[in-house]
């Protein structure tokens, strides 16, 4: 009952699930921390992850790890569709689609052929902070996908007949994932209402309207822009060694030329002073309700070690809120039977069939406090949106139990071991927190912080960000489907490519 | 939270079912994987490989109680059994009664995950937990009592059927589901693959029926028990055979063997069926079934399979109809081979007007490569990736233990990962096309059309 920030593929993952939650702090992000007094339990080595830059800016991280022979490799550039201009909405995650269309030397389609032929298995994704490209290959393959990858970073191009072809399939994922899906329809028209002037008020996959207009300059534009040495990172983890990956990104990134990094103009939301709303009609049978208050974030220079003499960080005790919002959060909703669902979710007279809570922490945007719930039948989303924040007040009111704050720290400390069981999901935590800007023990040092917060700090935060004139209520009201309507005319009638 | 909506777990749970898996762990690249296996003196059979790297431990306990075994009358059944299965314990050989929320917070206190699981075969449960021993010893005592324990209340499972039947009233707004139900009953027919849970199936279902089938597939004896983590075999053995501790300890020997399920009907003749529906995207779904996974076929579909549309974006499907045609965002094909002829399925969305297109094109598609088979160079293709890319299905423990648990759910050699390369390579182009020509009937298979423009 989360709303997952959108992460689009540049192909459907048919299992488990299409979408990588990536950036889904704490759960996701924390998940794949590097722990601190925990793993030292551990009988693995010490993991010795490292970074540096290359002359052309290029920042490249390591993380050798030598259990099984394979390598995640992966390339984040920090742009995302936070980034785009209102008209070509939707344009970073078009590229992502673009990249896998050539080269001068890689012809369309070939790029993910080729890896194949290694082996190994590839895709990329768009959030609104950044854009990944990732594959898993056998440990002996790295340097073809890193000669590709480098490749199609610095030199794609292809023609605009696979444009116009790829647009339309882009035009399918939107269909799919949120013109199908009411509550995707409901989460993007509500954080068009939540946001003004953030640029985060755009969902990734962009307005029908902005990809029906989109042209081959547009998407070429935004790559010749952003697509820069120093706007990226080389993440490498698996079965190497730190020398050899040197040598060959080296090789491959090295020559690229450096550019400077496109000024970003701040767009910066205005303070919210009064209760917004948006109510959303649509085919469904269970109604939905979800408040959104806006809250501050962490920082990622909060999480340095404090410099004596230094001044005081104007955002420190921001960044404390927002580690203590993330354990409020957990507190209500980080566990099974936890406060949210034994207050709306059990008991004769029950008010919901899922209730939920969650906290942005960090991210490039501004950030919100999600609190959510599916009236169960008979009970009305008011009820629900009440019972939600009547548990915020409580803490407010009462605080928390120190059990409760042990054990939500518990499962993060154990998730941090369970994360070393996937080198590609330690490469994905690496490239998103090199994105926010951490230093690389920035998820030890995200967890470390979150151990430290009391449960006064816990019940200082949910007495502060809860008002209405910092939330965004928004309203799913269910339509009875009408067995005899017929099916809508596609929105725009063109066929480009036919391909026949 | 979390809502199932849909209670037939014969979804492809893994595309190309089984096989694969290498953690090499400790050992060297083309090493054997040392899977070690054992009976143990009350009939469990236990499959463990040691991976001592991380302390940690994964562990999967089957049974085999399936929704396959669902009476019709009670579709849903096994699922919703399973469902009750975190919802409580009774007080027992000393041990006190606990409610779902102590349960729970009991799981959240070790930092252990537990997780139940109904398929169309299985009924499963998993643990995993830190190998700390304090930590391991409190996580396999809980585990134990609540495979043996479960207390199914009966106002919460009043709860629960009322969430599944919004959820289900829920499901029936949206095209995948509607579809997705629509064709398990039109390949399956009247087999227990196709049964559909309905708000009538569930209200036939009380606490007394869910004891019954559970004691009754719940069995010590029969128990197929997976690890793989930072234990020794001793420890392995040792936490087997305490997770299986507070089930009756019947023989199996003394026990009636579990009852036969029929076998999937070939479909007669094809069939389109086309559903109105109001939506953004058509949703199309085409196949019949497919084989079993006992099938010595199974490496030349598999391979094969790969080729037509399991290879993601390098699939035959996929350059036909996205790549070509940008007419959908994923078209794929898959088998689901099972201890039954689970489905071939061709699935995509489209806009509404290009539905016809799409559906034309892919039956061509399919009807082409089940005439001719695939290339050499596509079967080099696939070979180069398959072959080439096995370590990347075993390079976890996660990975690892799923491929052993089907090792032992299918009855596999101890070899099967440490062959399954060969295996591979052996396929020829000729195995392919024959081995289609066996299995599929393009002009046999039903298609459905959901939501397309008249």
């Amino acid at each position: 009952m989360k709303h997952p920030r959108q992460a689009l593929l540049t192909y459907p993952v048919p299992l488990p699930s299409p979408v990588f939650r990536l950036s889904r702090a704490p759960a996701a992000l924390l998940a794949l921390c590097l722990a601190g007094a925990a793993v030292a339990q551990a009988p693995a080595p010490a993991p010795v992850v490292e970074k540096f830059t290359l002359a052309n800016g290029l920042t490249v991280i390591v993380k050798p790890d030598h259990r099984a022979p394979t390598v995640a490799h992966m390339l984040w550039v920090r742009v995302g569709s936070m980034d785009e201009v209102d008209g070509t909405s939707g344009v970073a995650h078009a590229l992502e689609h673009m990249m896998f269309k050539g080269t001068p030397t890689v012809k369309p389609g070939d790029f993910s052929k080729r890896v194949a032929a290694l082996g190994g298995r590839d895709n990329a994704f768009t959030t609104r902070d950044y854009t990944g490209y990732h594959q898993q290959i056998p440990a002996g393959k790295l340097e073809e996908v890193m000669r590709l990858e480098a490749d199609r970073f610095a030199h794609m191009q292809w023609p605009d007949e696979e444009f116009k072809r790829e647009i339309e399939v882009v035009k399918e994922e939107r269909r799919l994932r949120t013109e199908d899906s009411p509550r995707a329809m409901l989460h993007e028209q509500g954080t068009a209402v939540t946001f003004l002037a953030s640029p985060y008020r755009r969902s990734v996959v962009g307005w029908m309207s902005d990809l029906d207009a989109m042209t081959p300059a547009d998407v070429r534009d935004f790559y010749r822009r952003w697509y820069v040495p120093a706007n990226a990172a080389v993440v490498v983890a698996g079965d190497v060694e730190v020398a050899q990956v040197r040598k060959l990104v080296e090789k491959y990134y090295g020559g690229i030329s450096a550019r400077p990094v496109p000024e970003r103009k701040p767009r910066t939301e205005p303070e919210q002073d009064g209760p917004r709303r948006l109510d959303y009609k649509a085919p469904a049978s269970q109604a939905y309700v979800s408040m959104s208050f806006k809250v501050p974030k962490l920082e990622p220079a909060d999480l340095a070690d404090p410099v004596a003499g230094a001044p005081a960080s104007p955002t420190a005790a921001g960044s404390r809120e927002a580690l203590a919002l993330t354990v409020l959060a957990a507190v209500l909703d980080g566990y099974g039977g936890a406060r949210l669902e034994r207050a709306l979710g059990q008991g004769d007279n029950r008010l919901s069939d899922g209730a939920g809570a969650s906290n942005g922490l960090m991210g490039r945007g501004p950030q919100l406090f999600v609190l959510d719930g599916v009236p169960a039948d008979g009970k009305t989303t008011q009820q629900v949106a009440e019972a939600l924040r009547r548990e915020v007040a409580l803490v407010a009111r009462e605080g928390v139990s120190e059990a409760e704050l042990k054990r939500v720290k518990t499962q993060w400390v154990a998730g941090e071991i369970y994360k070393l069981d996937s080198v590609f999901s330690q490469a994905r935590e690496l490239g998103s927190n090199w994105i926010q800007g951490l230093p690389l023990d920035g998820s030890e040092r995200v967890i470390a912080g979150l151990r430290r917060v009391t449960a006064a700090e816990v019940q200082a935060v949910a007495a502060k960000y809860f008002s209405d004139d910092q939330m965004t209520l928004v309203t799913l009201l269910p339509q009875p489907a009408d067995p005899n309507r017929k099916p809508r005319k596609p929105a725009l009638p063109i066929r480009h490519g036919d391909g026949s | 939270m979390t809502i199932a909506t849909t209670y037939r777990a014969k979804r492809p749970l893994i595309l190309w079912a089984a096989g694969f898996v290498c953690l090499c762990l400790q050992a060297t690249a083309g090493a054997a994987i040392p899977i070690q296996q054992w009976t143990q003196p009350g009939g469990a059979q236990v499959y463990l490989v040691e991976s001592p790297a991380i302390a940690m431990l994964d562990v999967q306990v089957d049974f085999d109680a399936g929704t396959r075994r669902d009476p019709a009358a009670q579709a849903g059944l096994a699922s919703m059994t399973m469902t009750m299965l975190d919802k409580g314990l009774e007080a027992k050989n000393g041990e006190p009664a606990m409610d779902e929320n102590a349960l729970s917070e009991a799981w959240a206190d070790l930092g252990a995950q537990f997780g139940v699981s109904a398929t169309g075969e299985r009924l499963g449960f998993s643990l995993r937990s830190l190998t700390d021993p304090e930590l391991l010893d409190k996580a396999v005592a809980l585990a134990a009592r609540q495979i043996a324990e479960p207390s199914f209340p009966g106002a919460i499972w009043q709860r629960e059927r009322e969430r599944m039947v919004a959820s289900l009233k829920e499901s029936y707004t949206r095209p995948g589901s509607i579809i997705a139900r629509a064709y398990a009953k039109a390949v399956y027919g009247t087999h227990p693959y196709g049964y559909e849970v309905t708000e009538a199936t569930l209200a036939r279902i009380s606490i007394a029926d869910m004891r019954a089938f559970y004691s009754a597939g719940v069995v010590a004896c029969r128990a197929r028990v997976s690890m793989v983590g930072a234990v020794t075999r001793a420890q392995a053995d040792a936490i087997a055979a305490r997770l299986l501790s507070r089930l009756p300890q019947v023989p199996c020997a003394s026990l009636p063997p579990m009852p036969q399920v029929p076998e999937v009907a070939p479909l007669a003749q094809a069939e389109e069926k086309r559903i109105p529906f109001d939506s953004a995207q058509a949703h199309v779904l085409m196949g019949q079934p497919g084989f079993k996974r006992d099938d010595p076929d199974y490496f030349a579909l598999t391979v094969g399979n790969y080729i037509l549309g399991g290879g993601g974006f390098v699939s035959r499907l996929t350059r036909e109809v996205r790549e070509k045609r940008g007419l959908t965002y994923g078209v794929y094909s898959y088998f689901s081979p099972g201890l039954h002829a689970g489905s071939f399925t061709v699935g995509l969305q489209t806009r509404p007007d290009q539905a016809d297109q799409a559906v034309a094109l892919v039956r061509e598609v399919v009807k082409d490569f089940v005439a001719k088979g695939p290339t050499e160079a596509e079967l080099k293709d696939a070979k180069d990736n398959l072959v080439g890319g096995f370590a990347l299905r075993i390079d976890s423990n996660r990975k690892l233990l799923d491929n052993i648990a089907s090792i032992a759910w299918n009855g596999l050699p101890l070899d099967y990962l440490d062959t399954w390369t060969q295996q591979v390579d052996k396929v020829t182009v000729a195995d392919i096309k024959a081995a289609f020509a066996r299995k599929l009937q393009p002009e046999k298979m039903v298609t459905l059309i959901l939501g397309a423009a008249p």
